[in-house]
């Protein structure tokens, strides 16, 4: 055992350190770092940049366009990352469908879709959760009825309705699970299902969030025509991938480079900010609440972060993700939300102002610190990580069933 | 020892609850919310002749009713079960509180003028350094012929954008921190060299940063002697604290029913939620984070007038705001995706919750004013 990075991986790091400095869009920085509203060509930008590089498919193996990437260069990636502040490339493609796909797809759905994801042409949203399927996601109800078209080939008509679909306003492509067969047990009955955003019969109508972003979405389906080439694995046999799928979102979920940042944003903004107790010279970081606060979290995370490297060392000796991933998912979400907790603290009564309420043009006087202006709704987003990926309830009954045995 | 309400607090609970119940429903709010003006002046004006509420809490020498903190406490507690978005908070129990205790011609003048629904007032307090501390302050208020010359700037001012006056702390001696040397006035909002810049809060509320740029204010316009309001601003920020205390009460009730309906509601597993344990138990302590919350805002209050009153307010604010955390977090929880959708109420209360968190000092702030004060 050793902690120590060796000469290749040192190597590693400064070429990845120099590539984000060199490659990152600048445009996409100032916009995450002002928090504005990405657009579909600030997501792209950074993922198109990492393409042509090779490095965005970055778990998947290399006869797929994969990095192939050892466990400690991944860490090594995501640490540079977080510390250029780089968003994270979208999972919905790259960690969710990519991965179902060259695991159970056919040659003809490895060869079309693939290279689409990695090369950021096709952006991919999630079916799965419905108004009436959230943590029990196994009744869902929107149904795919086989029938044999015109020309003699087989197709699926989809109806039914998936909610809670992030950035679906931009995506080519959904990958859905559908009940297939309505007589079967609820696990039994699914299918998997990539289906084409622009086929008649799709809407997709947003849910503005709390923080009034427009992130998610109801993604409608009424009499939609899907070739049934366009399953991938057995009929009635989605669950398979469902669950594979699930695992593999939540190892990615713990976030612990991202969480990392996060704390050394708090520290920073904790700098600044100065104690109500005392001479009025002394920092926030240094009262004493705040700052056990403050290592307490960096002890959780550190926690975490051993976890996870534990997690990747077993993966990366053939143990695919499995139910210990559960353990990342609400351990690193807890984290996310503490860290959102803090600097809602931290920036005082500046958490108040709602910043995209601010009028456009009257920027002689600036309204509190820049660190405050995304205190409040990013606290208010981020409670949905222990509600997605299966909320930590959910995570909770299967590390009793799967892991404790109970 | 009496925990009853007299049957004129009955009434005036009831009275104010109907009202709301009948007139500000979640779509009416979110309306006036998302308004130009961001308050509506018929629900003041109906605050003030139909339901003539805004004279609860002051004497009747000045036409109210002999009320005081517990009709504030009632009235606050049904303005957090509806999410009420008017200035009962600044104009009747700050502002009101201030003219209170100052007495004299200010009070004669604008305690029946608030009560009529005249008058709307801003605390303008906390500044861009200042963070918690009521002391620190970089506005002065510079001694000049009979008056005094303003100058600075006030953060985060809420309901500013439509008061019709400030009551602004500035220094008139001292250094930034000193306890010595803390003056009060009463600004009308119109006066010359009184800039603001207004905006919403994340809340549904509006505020204002106000700029004072050489403001003249005269020796009248002053509520406690130069160079000792801070005993006054303490006094009122601590019934402004048991205030806001009833309205997590308040706030946290609602949160914690719609939970409850939703999990009656909500089918997972071919079974309502709430009939999982893990919810019951969750739905079991925020019941008891609610029940603190109203035991403890009952407390303050009925404390505000005792030489400790500073410790027994701070240890309401602490406990009360770890319980709307508590609460206000569960909730979004137990709702799942339409916890945090803006389109429903519930996530509208957490927003709230969550901003009483930290108005008038967090958890941390009172705990560590409570420790201060400790045996």
């Amino acid at each position: 055992m050793d902690l120590n990075f060796s000469d290749q991986d040192l190597a590693f790091r400064d070429e990845v350190r120099t590539f984000i400095a060199d490659h990152y869009p600048p445009g996409l920085k100032a916009k995450f770092d002002e928090g504005e509203e990405l657009s579909k060509e600030d997501f792209l930008s950074w993922h198109k940049a990492l393409a042509a590089k090779g490095w965005a498919g970055i778990a998947w193996p290399v006869e797929y366009g994969g990095t192939g990437w050892t466990s400690v260069q991944r860490y090594i990636f995501a640490e540079e990352s977080a510390r250029a502040d780089a968003m994270r490339l979208l999972p919905f493609g790259l960690n969710m469908v990519g991965p179902v796909i060259y695991t159970f797809g056919t040659p003809e759905q490895k060869a079309k879709y693939l290279p689409r994801i990695l090369s950021g042409d096709d952006w991919w949203c999630q079916g799965y959760s419905e108004p009436g399927a959230g943590s029990d996601l196994a009744s869902l109800r929107t149904k795919a009825e086989r029938f044999t078209g015109d020309d003699g080939k087989e197709y699926y008509r989809v109806n039914g309705q998936k909610t809670w679909t992030t950035l679906a306003q931009h995506a080519d492509m959904i990958f859905a699970l559908v009940r297939t067969d309505p007589a079967a047990k609820p696990q039994e009955g699914i299918s998997f299902l990539l289906i084409d955003m622009t086929t008649p019969g799709i809407t997709v109508r947003p849910i503005i969030t709390l923080g009034g972003e427009h992130e998610v979405n109801e993604v409608w389906f009424e009499d939609v025509i899907v070739p049934v080439e366009n399953r991938v694995f057995h009929e009635n046999k989605g669950w398979t991938c469902a669950k594979f799928l699930l695992a593999h979102e939540r190892t990615g979920i713990a976030g612990v480079a991202a969480s990392k940042r996060g704390v050394e944003r708090i520290k920073t903004i904790a700098r600044a900010e100065l104690d109500s107790f005392g001479d009025g010279a002394q920092p926030l970081l240094a009262n004493p609440f705040f700052k056990r606060k403050v290592a307490e979290l960096e002890i959780d995370l550190t926690a975490l972060e051993f976890t996870e490297l534990r997690t990747l060392a077993g993966e990366s000796q053939g143990k695919g993700p499995g139910p210990e991933s559960s353990l990342l998912k609400i351990k690193g979400t807890e984290i996310q939300q503490r860290i959102t907790e803090l600097a809602l603290e931290a920036v005082g009564h500046y958490g108040a102002p709602y910043f995209r309420g601010f009028g456009e043009g009257d920027n002689e006087h600036p309204i509190g610190p820049d660190s405050a202006h995304r205190a409040a709704p990013t606290y208010f987003n981020v409670r949905k990580t222990s509600i997605y990926g299966g909320s930590n309830e959910i995570q909770r009954n299967i590390i009793a069933k799967m892991v404790l045995g109970l | 020892m009496d925990f009853n309400f007299t049957d004129e607090q009955t009434m005036l609970r009831e009275s104010v609850s109907r009202y709301l119940a009948d007139t500000y429903d979640f779509e009416t709010r979110m309306k006036t919310v998302n308004g130009d003006a961001g308050w509506s002046p018929a629900v003041w004006k109906a605050f003030a002749e139909e339901l003539g509420i805004l004279g609860a809490a002051f004497a009747e020498d000045h036409g109210g009713l002999g009320g005081g903190a517990i009709e504030n406490m009632i009235v606050m507690e049904e303005v957090g079960k509806a999410l009420v978005i008017e200035p009962y908070l600044s104009t009747v129990v700050i502002g009101g509180g201030f003219l209170k205790r100052a007495g004299g011609g200010n009070a004669d003048a604008v305690i029946p003028q608030i009560i009529a629904g005249q008058v709307v007032i801003a605390f303008a307090y906390a500044e861009p350094q200042g963070r918690y501390n009521l002391a620190d302050l970089r506005t002065t208020a510079r001694k000049d012929g009979d008056g005094y010359v303003v100058n600075g700037h006030k953060a985060v001012v809420r309901d500013a954008p439509f008061a019709t006056h400030f009551i602004v702390t500035a220094r008139t001696g001292g250094g930034q921190r000193d306890a010595g040397g803390v003056s009060v006035f009463l600004v009308p909002a119109d006066t010359a060299g009184i800039t603001r810049r207004d905006y919403p809060t994340v809340d549904g509320g509006r505020a204002s940063e106000i700029y004072f740029e050489n403001v003249r204010v005269d020796a009248d316009q002053l509520l406690a002697a130069e160079g000792d309001g801070l005993p006054l601003v303490e006094a009122v920020v601590d019934e402004a604290v048991a205030a806001v205390c009833a309205e997590a009460a308040g706030v946290t009730r609602k949160l914690h029913e719609g939970t409850l309906d939703y999990s009656r509601q909500r089918k997972q597993f071919g079974r309502p939620i709430g009939e999982f344990q893990v919810l019951q138990h969750r739905m079991v302590d925020m019941f008891m984070e609610v029940e603190q919350a109203v035991s403890m805002t009952l407390m303050a209050t009925l404390r505000l007038d005792e030489p400790d009153r500073a410790k027994h307010v701070s240890a309401a604010k602490n406990k009360i705001a770890r319980g709307v955390r508590f609460v206000g977090q569960n909730a979004v929880q137990i709702h799942g995706g339409i916890g945090i959708s803006n389109e429903l109420a519930i996530g509208h209360y957490f927003k709230r919750a969550t901003m009483i968190e930290g108005q008038f000092g967090d958890a941390d702030y009172h705990l560590r004013r409570y420790e201060s004060q400790m045996d």
